[in-house]
């Protein structure tokens, strides 16, 4: 087996029994990456000649003696976090020349422990969109088939896990990015619960929403990422000072005696049959394993999709107003005076998704409308969270489909976006309610593209989620099947 | 018809934290552009805001001393608005929920009292500043972006513009009293801005207001207010009508004139800041800034009437400011007579200040140096007139009052032998005015009083002048 096709915790039995070196890996990724992101298009920026840098160093620091579980691990980020020295871009035009002047916390993090960055993933600008086909950058292709979308807005970190150009990068979720091209991807994708993991150095989409969270190849892996990132940060207010658990012990209690609900309100009939089949092959695993099922109900669940694109874009509008060609970033040219200057680059560097969503936020908080739409939206959201609350007083945890439907074509719905939105229709929900979720590998569409499974968790339920992926992990393959490049 | 004015002040204070609100960048004033700066004030991208727990502390004292009720859950809003200075496109500040609310302050009109209403004080961040370049281009400083500021709102109670002062020199009082600010008016520490209206004497409808920007004196701010009612009375005695805008005071002209720009017509589209979480302020929190609180110029003042015996007058100067009020009472306890170390600290001392254009805070006698001085006047060692010498000289060399008395020789003579010589002298040299005297012409005491001194160099002791005078003359 290619050093590339391999997991973190293979990598890292081998790297600590000196079997191979960081910069042997290093450069079996990147190669990896040369003869095959032409067709994939994940990557925006390589940082090939750090990268070796950074392996040469990692491997002198094992050989020191001094290696902590992502020492030498080639990683890559999605290009929304800030990386000192390196282009980060957002996949927006408007940061297109931004190079970042410091570190975001989650990737600083394992930075500290020796981790070596590959480089920077394609995504929907600024976060905004579910099909990664909204990028400055071009859209990334799924790699089971390059005519269909990898899922967003993580998509480059997906498509770069599918395609086997790193063993395991970052993304973040604000209405299911992560999970959902995870899914898509057929790759392990974990949106931690909110507060778990420092926004600090991540380019803000939704505040209330985001969250960062690892994709990778199996559920150790991303309970090793999660062990590496989470905890508070004194730079991000709303991290929560709470310990961290050791993640990858908890992997091993099984599902057994676990009580898992079924909302019936994810279950609905237009439920694509590919999708529904492998819904029900999961529960009957579960169901083996041990696992006791009972349905629930989420009655606000219907209402989850107009909540969010209130709250989300509410808060796009603020978040994004720094992007003004002032004082880093896009900066139009040959402008007539002030508000000329911050009209054209914003109009220049913005791409239409934002553009829409800026303007919808901006709608939903101006006088007049700010009680009917976001102040509604907020309450309803609470409501959304207590239906959680609810289901949780009689379940450890939930288990769902990640999205409607398998991955869908490249340019099937850019043209209705509405049809785009609903396509988060049950990833959504969980951002809302700040509570955690995972997408596993649980079949495969009768065309061959990848279905994951949705299993949601308590507030600060990681090890309960990850545990339960863990055990369906172990008694199904579907996480070993591998796109052909 | 006559008109009655109204007028309302919001004013900002700025905080005199080391670092700023929201990050741990110092406020430091006058340092290189930029300088004082990093990734959240300069508002880069992945930049988050994390607050500073002083300022919530010094709002609480700010509310406490101006009779407000602290708001348990405080709550940050953004104020979206674009504007180069303000690198975020919005200003973190408080909304719905204000820290401070409901509070007063009793300002003296005459001599009644008037109780003025605060409606709220909230926590906010400052902006940059624009600086614009011979070339006609401009640059941003972000060093003051982020600098904590409390905004003081306040009914519209006032109806003069001397109300408006005496409002305004009070909560500038009360906040260098609480240490919470410098003071500094010229750097914009203590700034405000006016909302004037008029409306007819007897109406209860208030006319439409306009609102003076960011005027940072007491003079400018009287000078300000009094222009625009008698321009907002012009105008409506000329059948015109007064529209709501923003105008800017030139204090050049005297004038003010109409600002359109950013701040008309605007919606800010105010909304919680998701990344800040609610504050939540403890009853045990509110209770512990309550004891900590310095002691407020009210409560000085009525102390100075009972501990010193000084009357109103006195009592009301020295507590103007805290440090007059610490410099007269360290000097008062060193030397044990009150009276006359409040007279030297309002009258030589704060003339010598003025002269010199210098602040208290720069003065080169200590509190413990005057009351060596005043010790010598009151042992009888020195007089008044050799005492001022004296001062003088500590205040261009430095050094203790005894010493300088003793180097120089000023100490005072009461060898009645000494004394009588002197008088005897200037009596005989003076035969008609002695006779005068005794005629019943008591004036010409002083007269006498004053050969002697200058006989004796100003250094005889005036009791002993006085009685062996009173005796001579007599015959
Ligand atoms: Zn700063």
């Amino acid at each position: 087996m290619e050093l590339y096709e391999q997991t973190i915790h293979d990598l890292q039995a081998q790297l600590q029994a000196r079997q191979v070196s960081s910069v042997e890996i290093t450069n079996s990724f990147l190669n990896r990456i040369e003869s095959t992101d032409q067709s994939i298009n994940a990557f925006i920026t390589v940082t090939k000649e750090q990268a070796l840098l950074d392996a040469a160093a990692a491997d002198q620091r094992i050989a020191a003696g001094d290696c902590a579980p992502l020492t030498g691990i080639p990683v890559a980020l999605k290009d929304i976090f800030l990386t000192e020295g390196v282009r980060t871009t957002c996949a927006s035009k408007m940061l297109d020349n931004f190079i970042a002047p410091y570190d975001a916390t989650a990737w600083a993090r394992i930075k500290s422990q020796g981790a070596v960055l590959l480089g920077k993933l394609n995504q929907d600008e600024f976060a905004m969109g579910s099909s990664c086909e909204n990028s400055a950058f071009g859209p990334t292709r799924n790699p089971w088939n390059r005519e269909h979308i990898p899922g967003g807005s993580s998509g480059g970190s997906a498509a770069a896990i599918a395609a086997q150009q790193a063993v395991a990068t970052l993304g973040t979720d604000t209405g299911g990015s992560i999970r959902q091209p995870a899914s898509h991807c057929g790759c392990v994708g974990l949106k931690p619960t909110y507060g778990r993991v420092s926004r600090y150095g991540v380019i803000a989409y939704a505040s209330s929403l985001d969250q960062v969270g690892p994709i990778t190849r199996d559920v150790t892996d991303a309970a090793l990422l999660l062990e590496a990132i989470a905890g508070h940060d004194p730079k991000d207010s709303t991290s929560v000072d709470c310990p961290v658990p050791n993640y990858t012990a908890a992997l091993k209690q099984g599902v057994k005696g676990l009580k898992i609900g079924l909302p019936k309100e994810y279950f609905i009939d237009g439920l694509d049959a590919d999708v529904q089949q492998a819904m029900d092959q999961a529960i009957a695993t579960y169901r083996r394993l041990g696992a006791e099922f009972v349905e629930v109900s989420l009655p606000h669940t219907n209402y989850a999709v107009a909540t969010y694109y209130l709250i989300a874009t509410a808060e796009a509008s603020s978040n994004l107003a720094r992007y003004e060609g002032v004082r880093f970033g896009h900066r139009a040219k040959d402008t007539a005076g002030l508000i000329d200057l911050m009209m054209q680059s914003r109009s220049e560097g913005f791409g239409a998704e934002v553009k829409r969503r800026i303007m919808l936020g901006t709608y939903a908080l101006s006088s007049g409308y700010y009680d009917a739409y976001y102040i509604k939206a907020q309450k309803v959201r609470t409501l959304i969270q207590q239906d959680f609350i609810e289901a949780f007083k009689s379940v450890d945890l939930l288990l769902t489909p990640v999205a409607p439907t398998p991955a869908f074509r490249i340019g099937e719905k850019t043209a209705d976006p509405l049809q785009m939105y609903l396509s988060d229709i049950f990833t959504i929900p969980v951002n809302l309610a700040g509570i955690c979720g995972i997408s596993v590998p649980a079949g495969a569409s009768s065309t061959g593209l990848p279905i994951g499974l949705q299993l949601l968790g308590r507030p600060f339920g990681e090890e309960t989620i990850l545990r339960a992926a863990f055990d369906f992990e172990q008694a199904t393959d579907w996480h070993t099947k591998k796109a052909a490049l | 018809m006559r008109f009655q004015p109204v007028i309302g002040l919001e004013v900002h204070v700025q905080l005199k934290t080391d670092s700023k609100i929201f990050c741990g960048c110092s406020t430091r004033f006058g340092a290189e552009p930029n300088l004082n700066t990093c990734p959240v004030c300069l508002a880069l991208p992945g930049a988050l805001p994390v607050l500073n727990q002083k300022v919530v502390e010094f709002a609480i004292m700010a509310g406490l001393a101006t009779n407000c009720s602290i708001s348990p859950t405080n709550i940050f809003a953004r104020k979206n608005y674009f504007y180069p200075d303000l690198p975020k496109g919005y200003q973190i500040s408080q909304f719905d929920l204000p820290i401070c609310l409901a509070g007063h302050l009793d300002i003296a009109v005459g001599d009644q009292t008037k109780r003025i209403g605060i409606t709220r004080i909230h926590m906010e961040e400052d902006a940059g500043k624009l600086v614009h370049g011979q070339d006609g281009g401009s640059g941003v400083d972000l060093n003051r972006a982020g600098t904590p500021l409390l905004e003081v709102v306040s009914e519209p109670d006032m109806r003069t513009a001397d109300e408006a002062v005496a409002y305004l020199k009070k909560l500038y009082q009360i906040v260098t009293y609480l240490g919470i600010c410098d003071g500094n008016m010229e750097e914009g520490s203590f700034r405000c801005d006016a909302n004037v209206s008029v409306m007819p004497v007897g109406s209860d409808t208030f006319g439409t207001r306009a609102e003076i920007k960011n005027v940072n004196s007491f003079k400018f701010v009287k000078a300000a207010i009094d222009y625009e009612i008698a321009r907002q009375i012009e105008l409506i005695e000329d059948g015109g009508k007064v529209v709501q805008e923003t105008r800017l005071f030139d204090p050049n002209k005297g004038v003010t004139r109409s600002m359109r720009g950013k701040e008309e017509a605007h919606d800010y589209r105010y909304f919680p800041d998701p990344d800040l979480v609610p504050v939540v302020i403890s009853d045990d929190w509110i209770k512990r800034v309550k004891r900590e609180l310095p002691e407020l110029p009210e409560v000085k003042f009525n102390r100075f009437l009972t501990e010193y015996s000084l009357p109103e007058y006195d009592a009301d100067v020295l507590t103007s400011s805290r440090t007059l009020a610490d410099y007269f009472e360290q000097c008062a306890q060193t030397c044990t007579n009150a009276k006359a170390a409040a007279n030297w600290v309002m009258g030589e001392l704060t003339r010598s200040l003025n002269d010199n254009g210098i602040s208290l805070e720069q003065c080169p006698v200590s509190p413990a140096q005057l009351a060596g001085l005043i010790r010598l006047i009151d042992g009888g060692t020195i007089s008044g007139t050799i005492a001022k010498k004296v001062f003088e000289e500590i205040w261009k060399n430095g050094g203790d009052a005894a010493a300088i008395v003793e180097q120089q020789g000023l100490a005072q003579v009461s060898d009645t032998g000494a004394i009588e010589a002197a008088i005897d002298q200037i009596m005989a040299a003076n035969m008609g005015q002695v006779e005068e005297y005794r005629g019943g012409k008591d004036k010409v005491f002083g007269f006498f009083v004053g050969q002697v001194m200058k006989a004796m160099k100003g250094k005889a002791n005036p009791a002993v002048v006085n009685d062996l005078l009173k005796q001579k003359l007599a015959g």
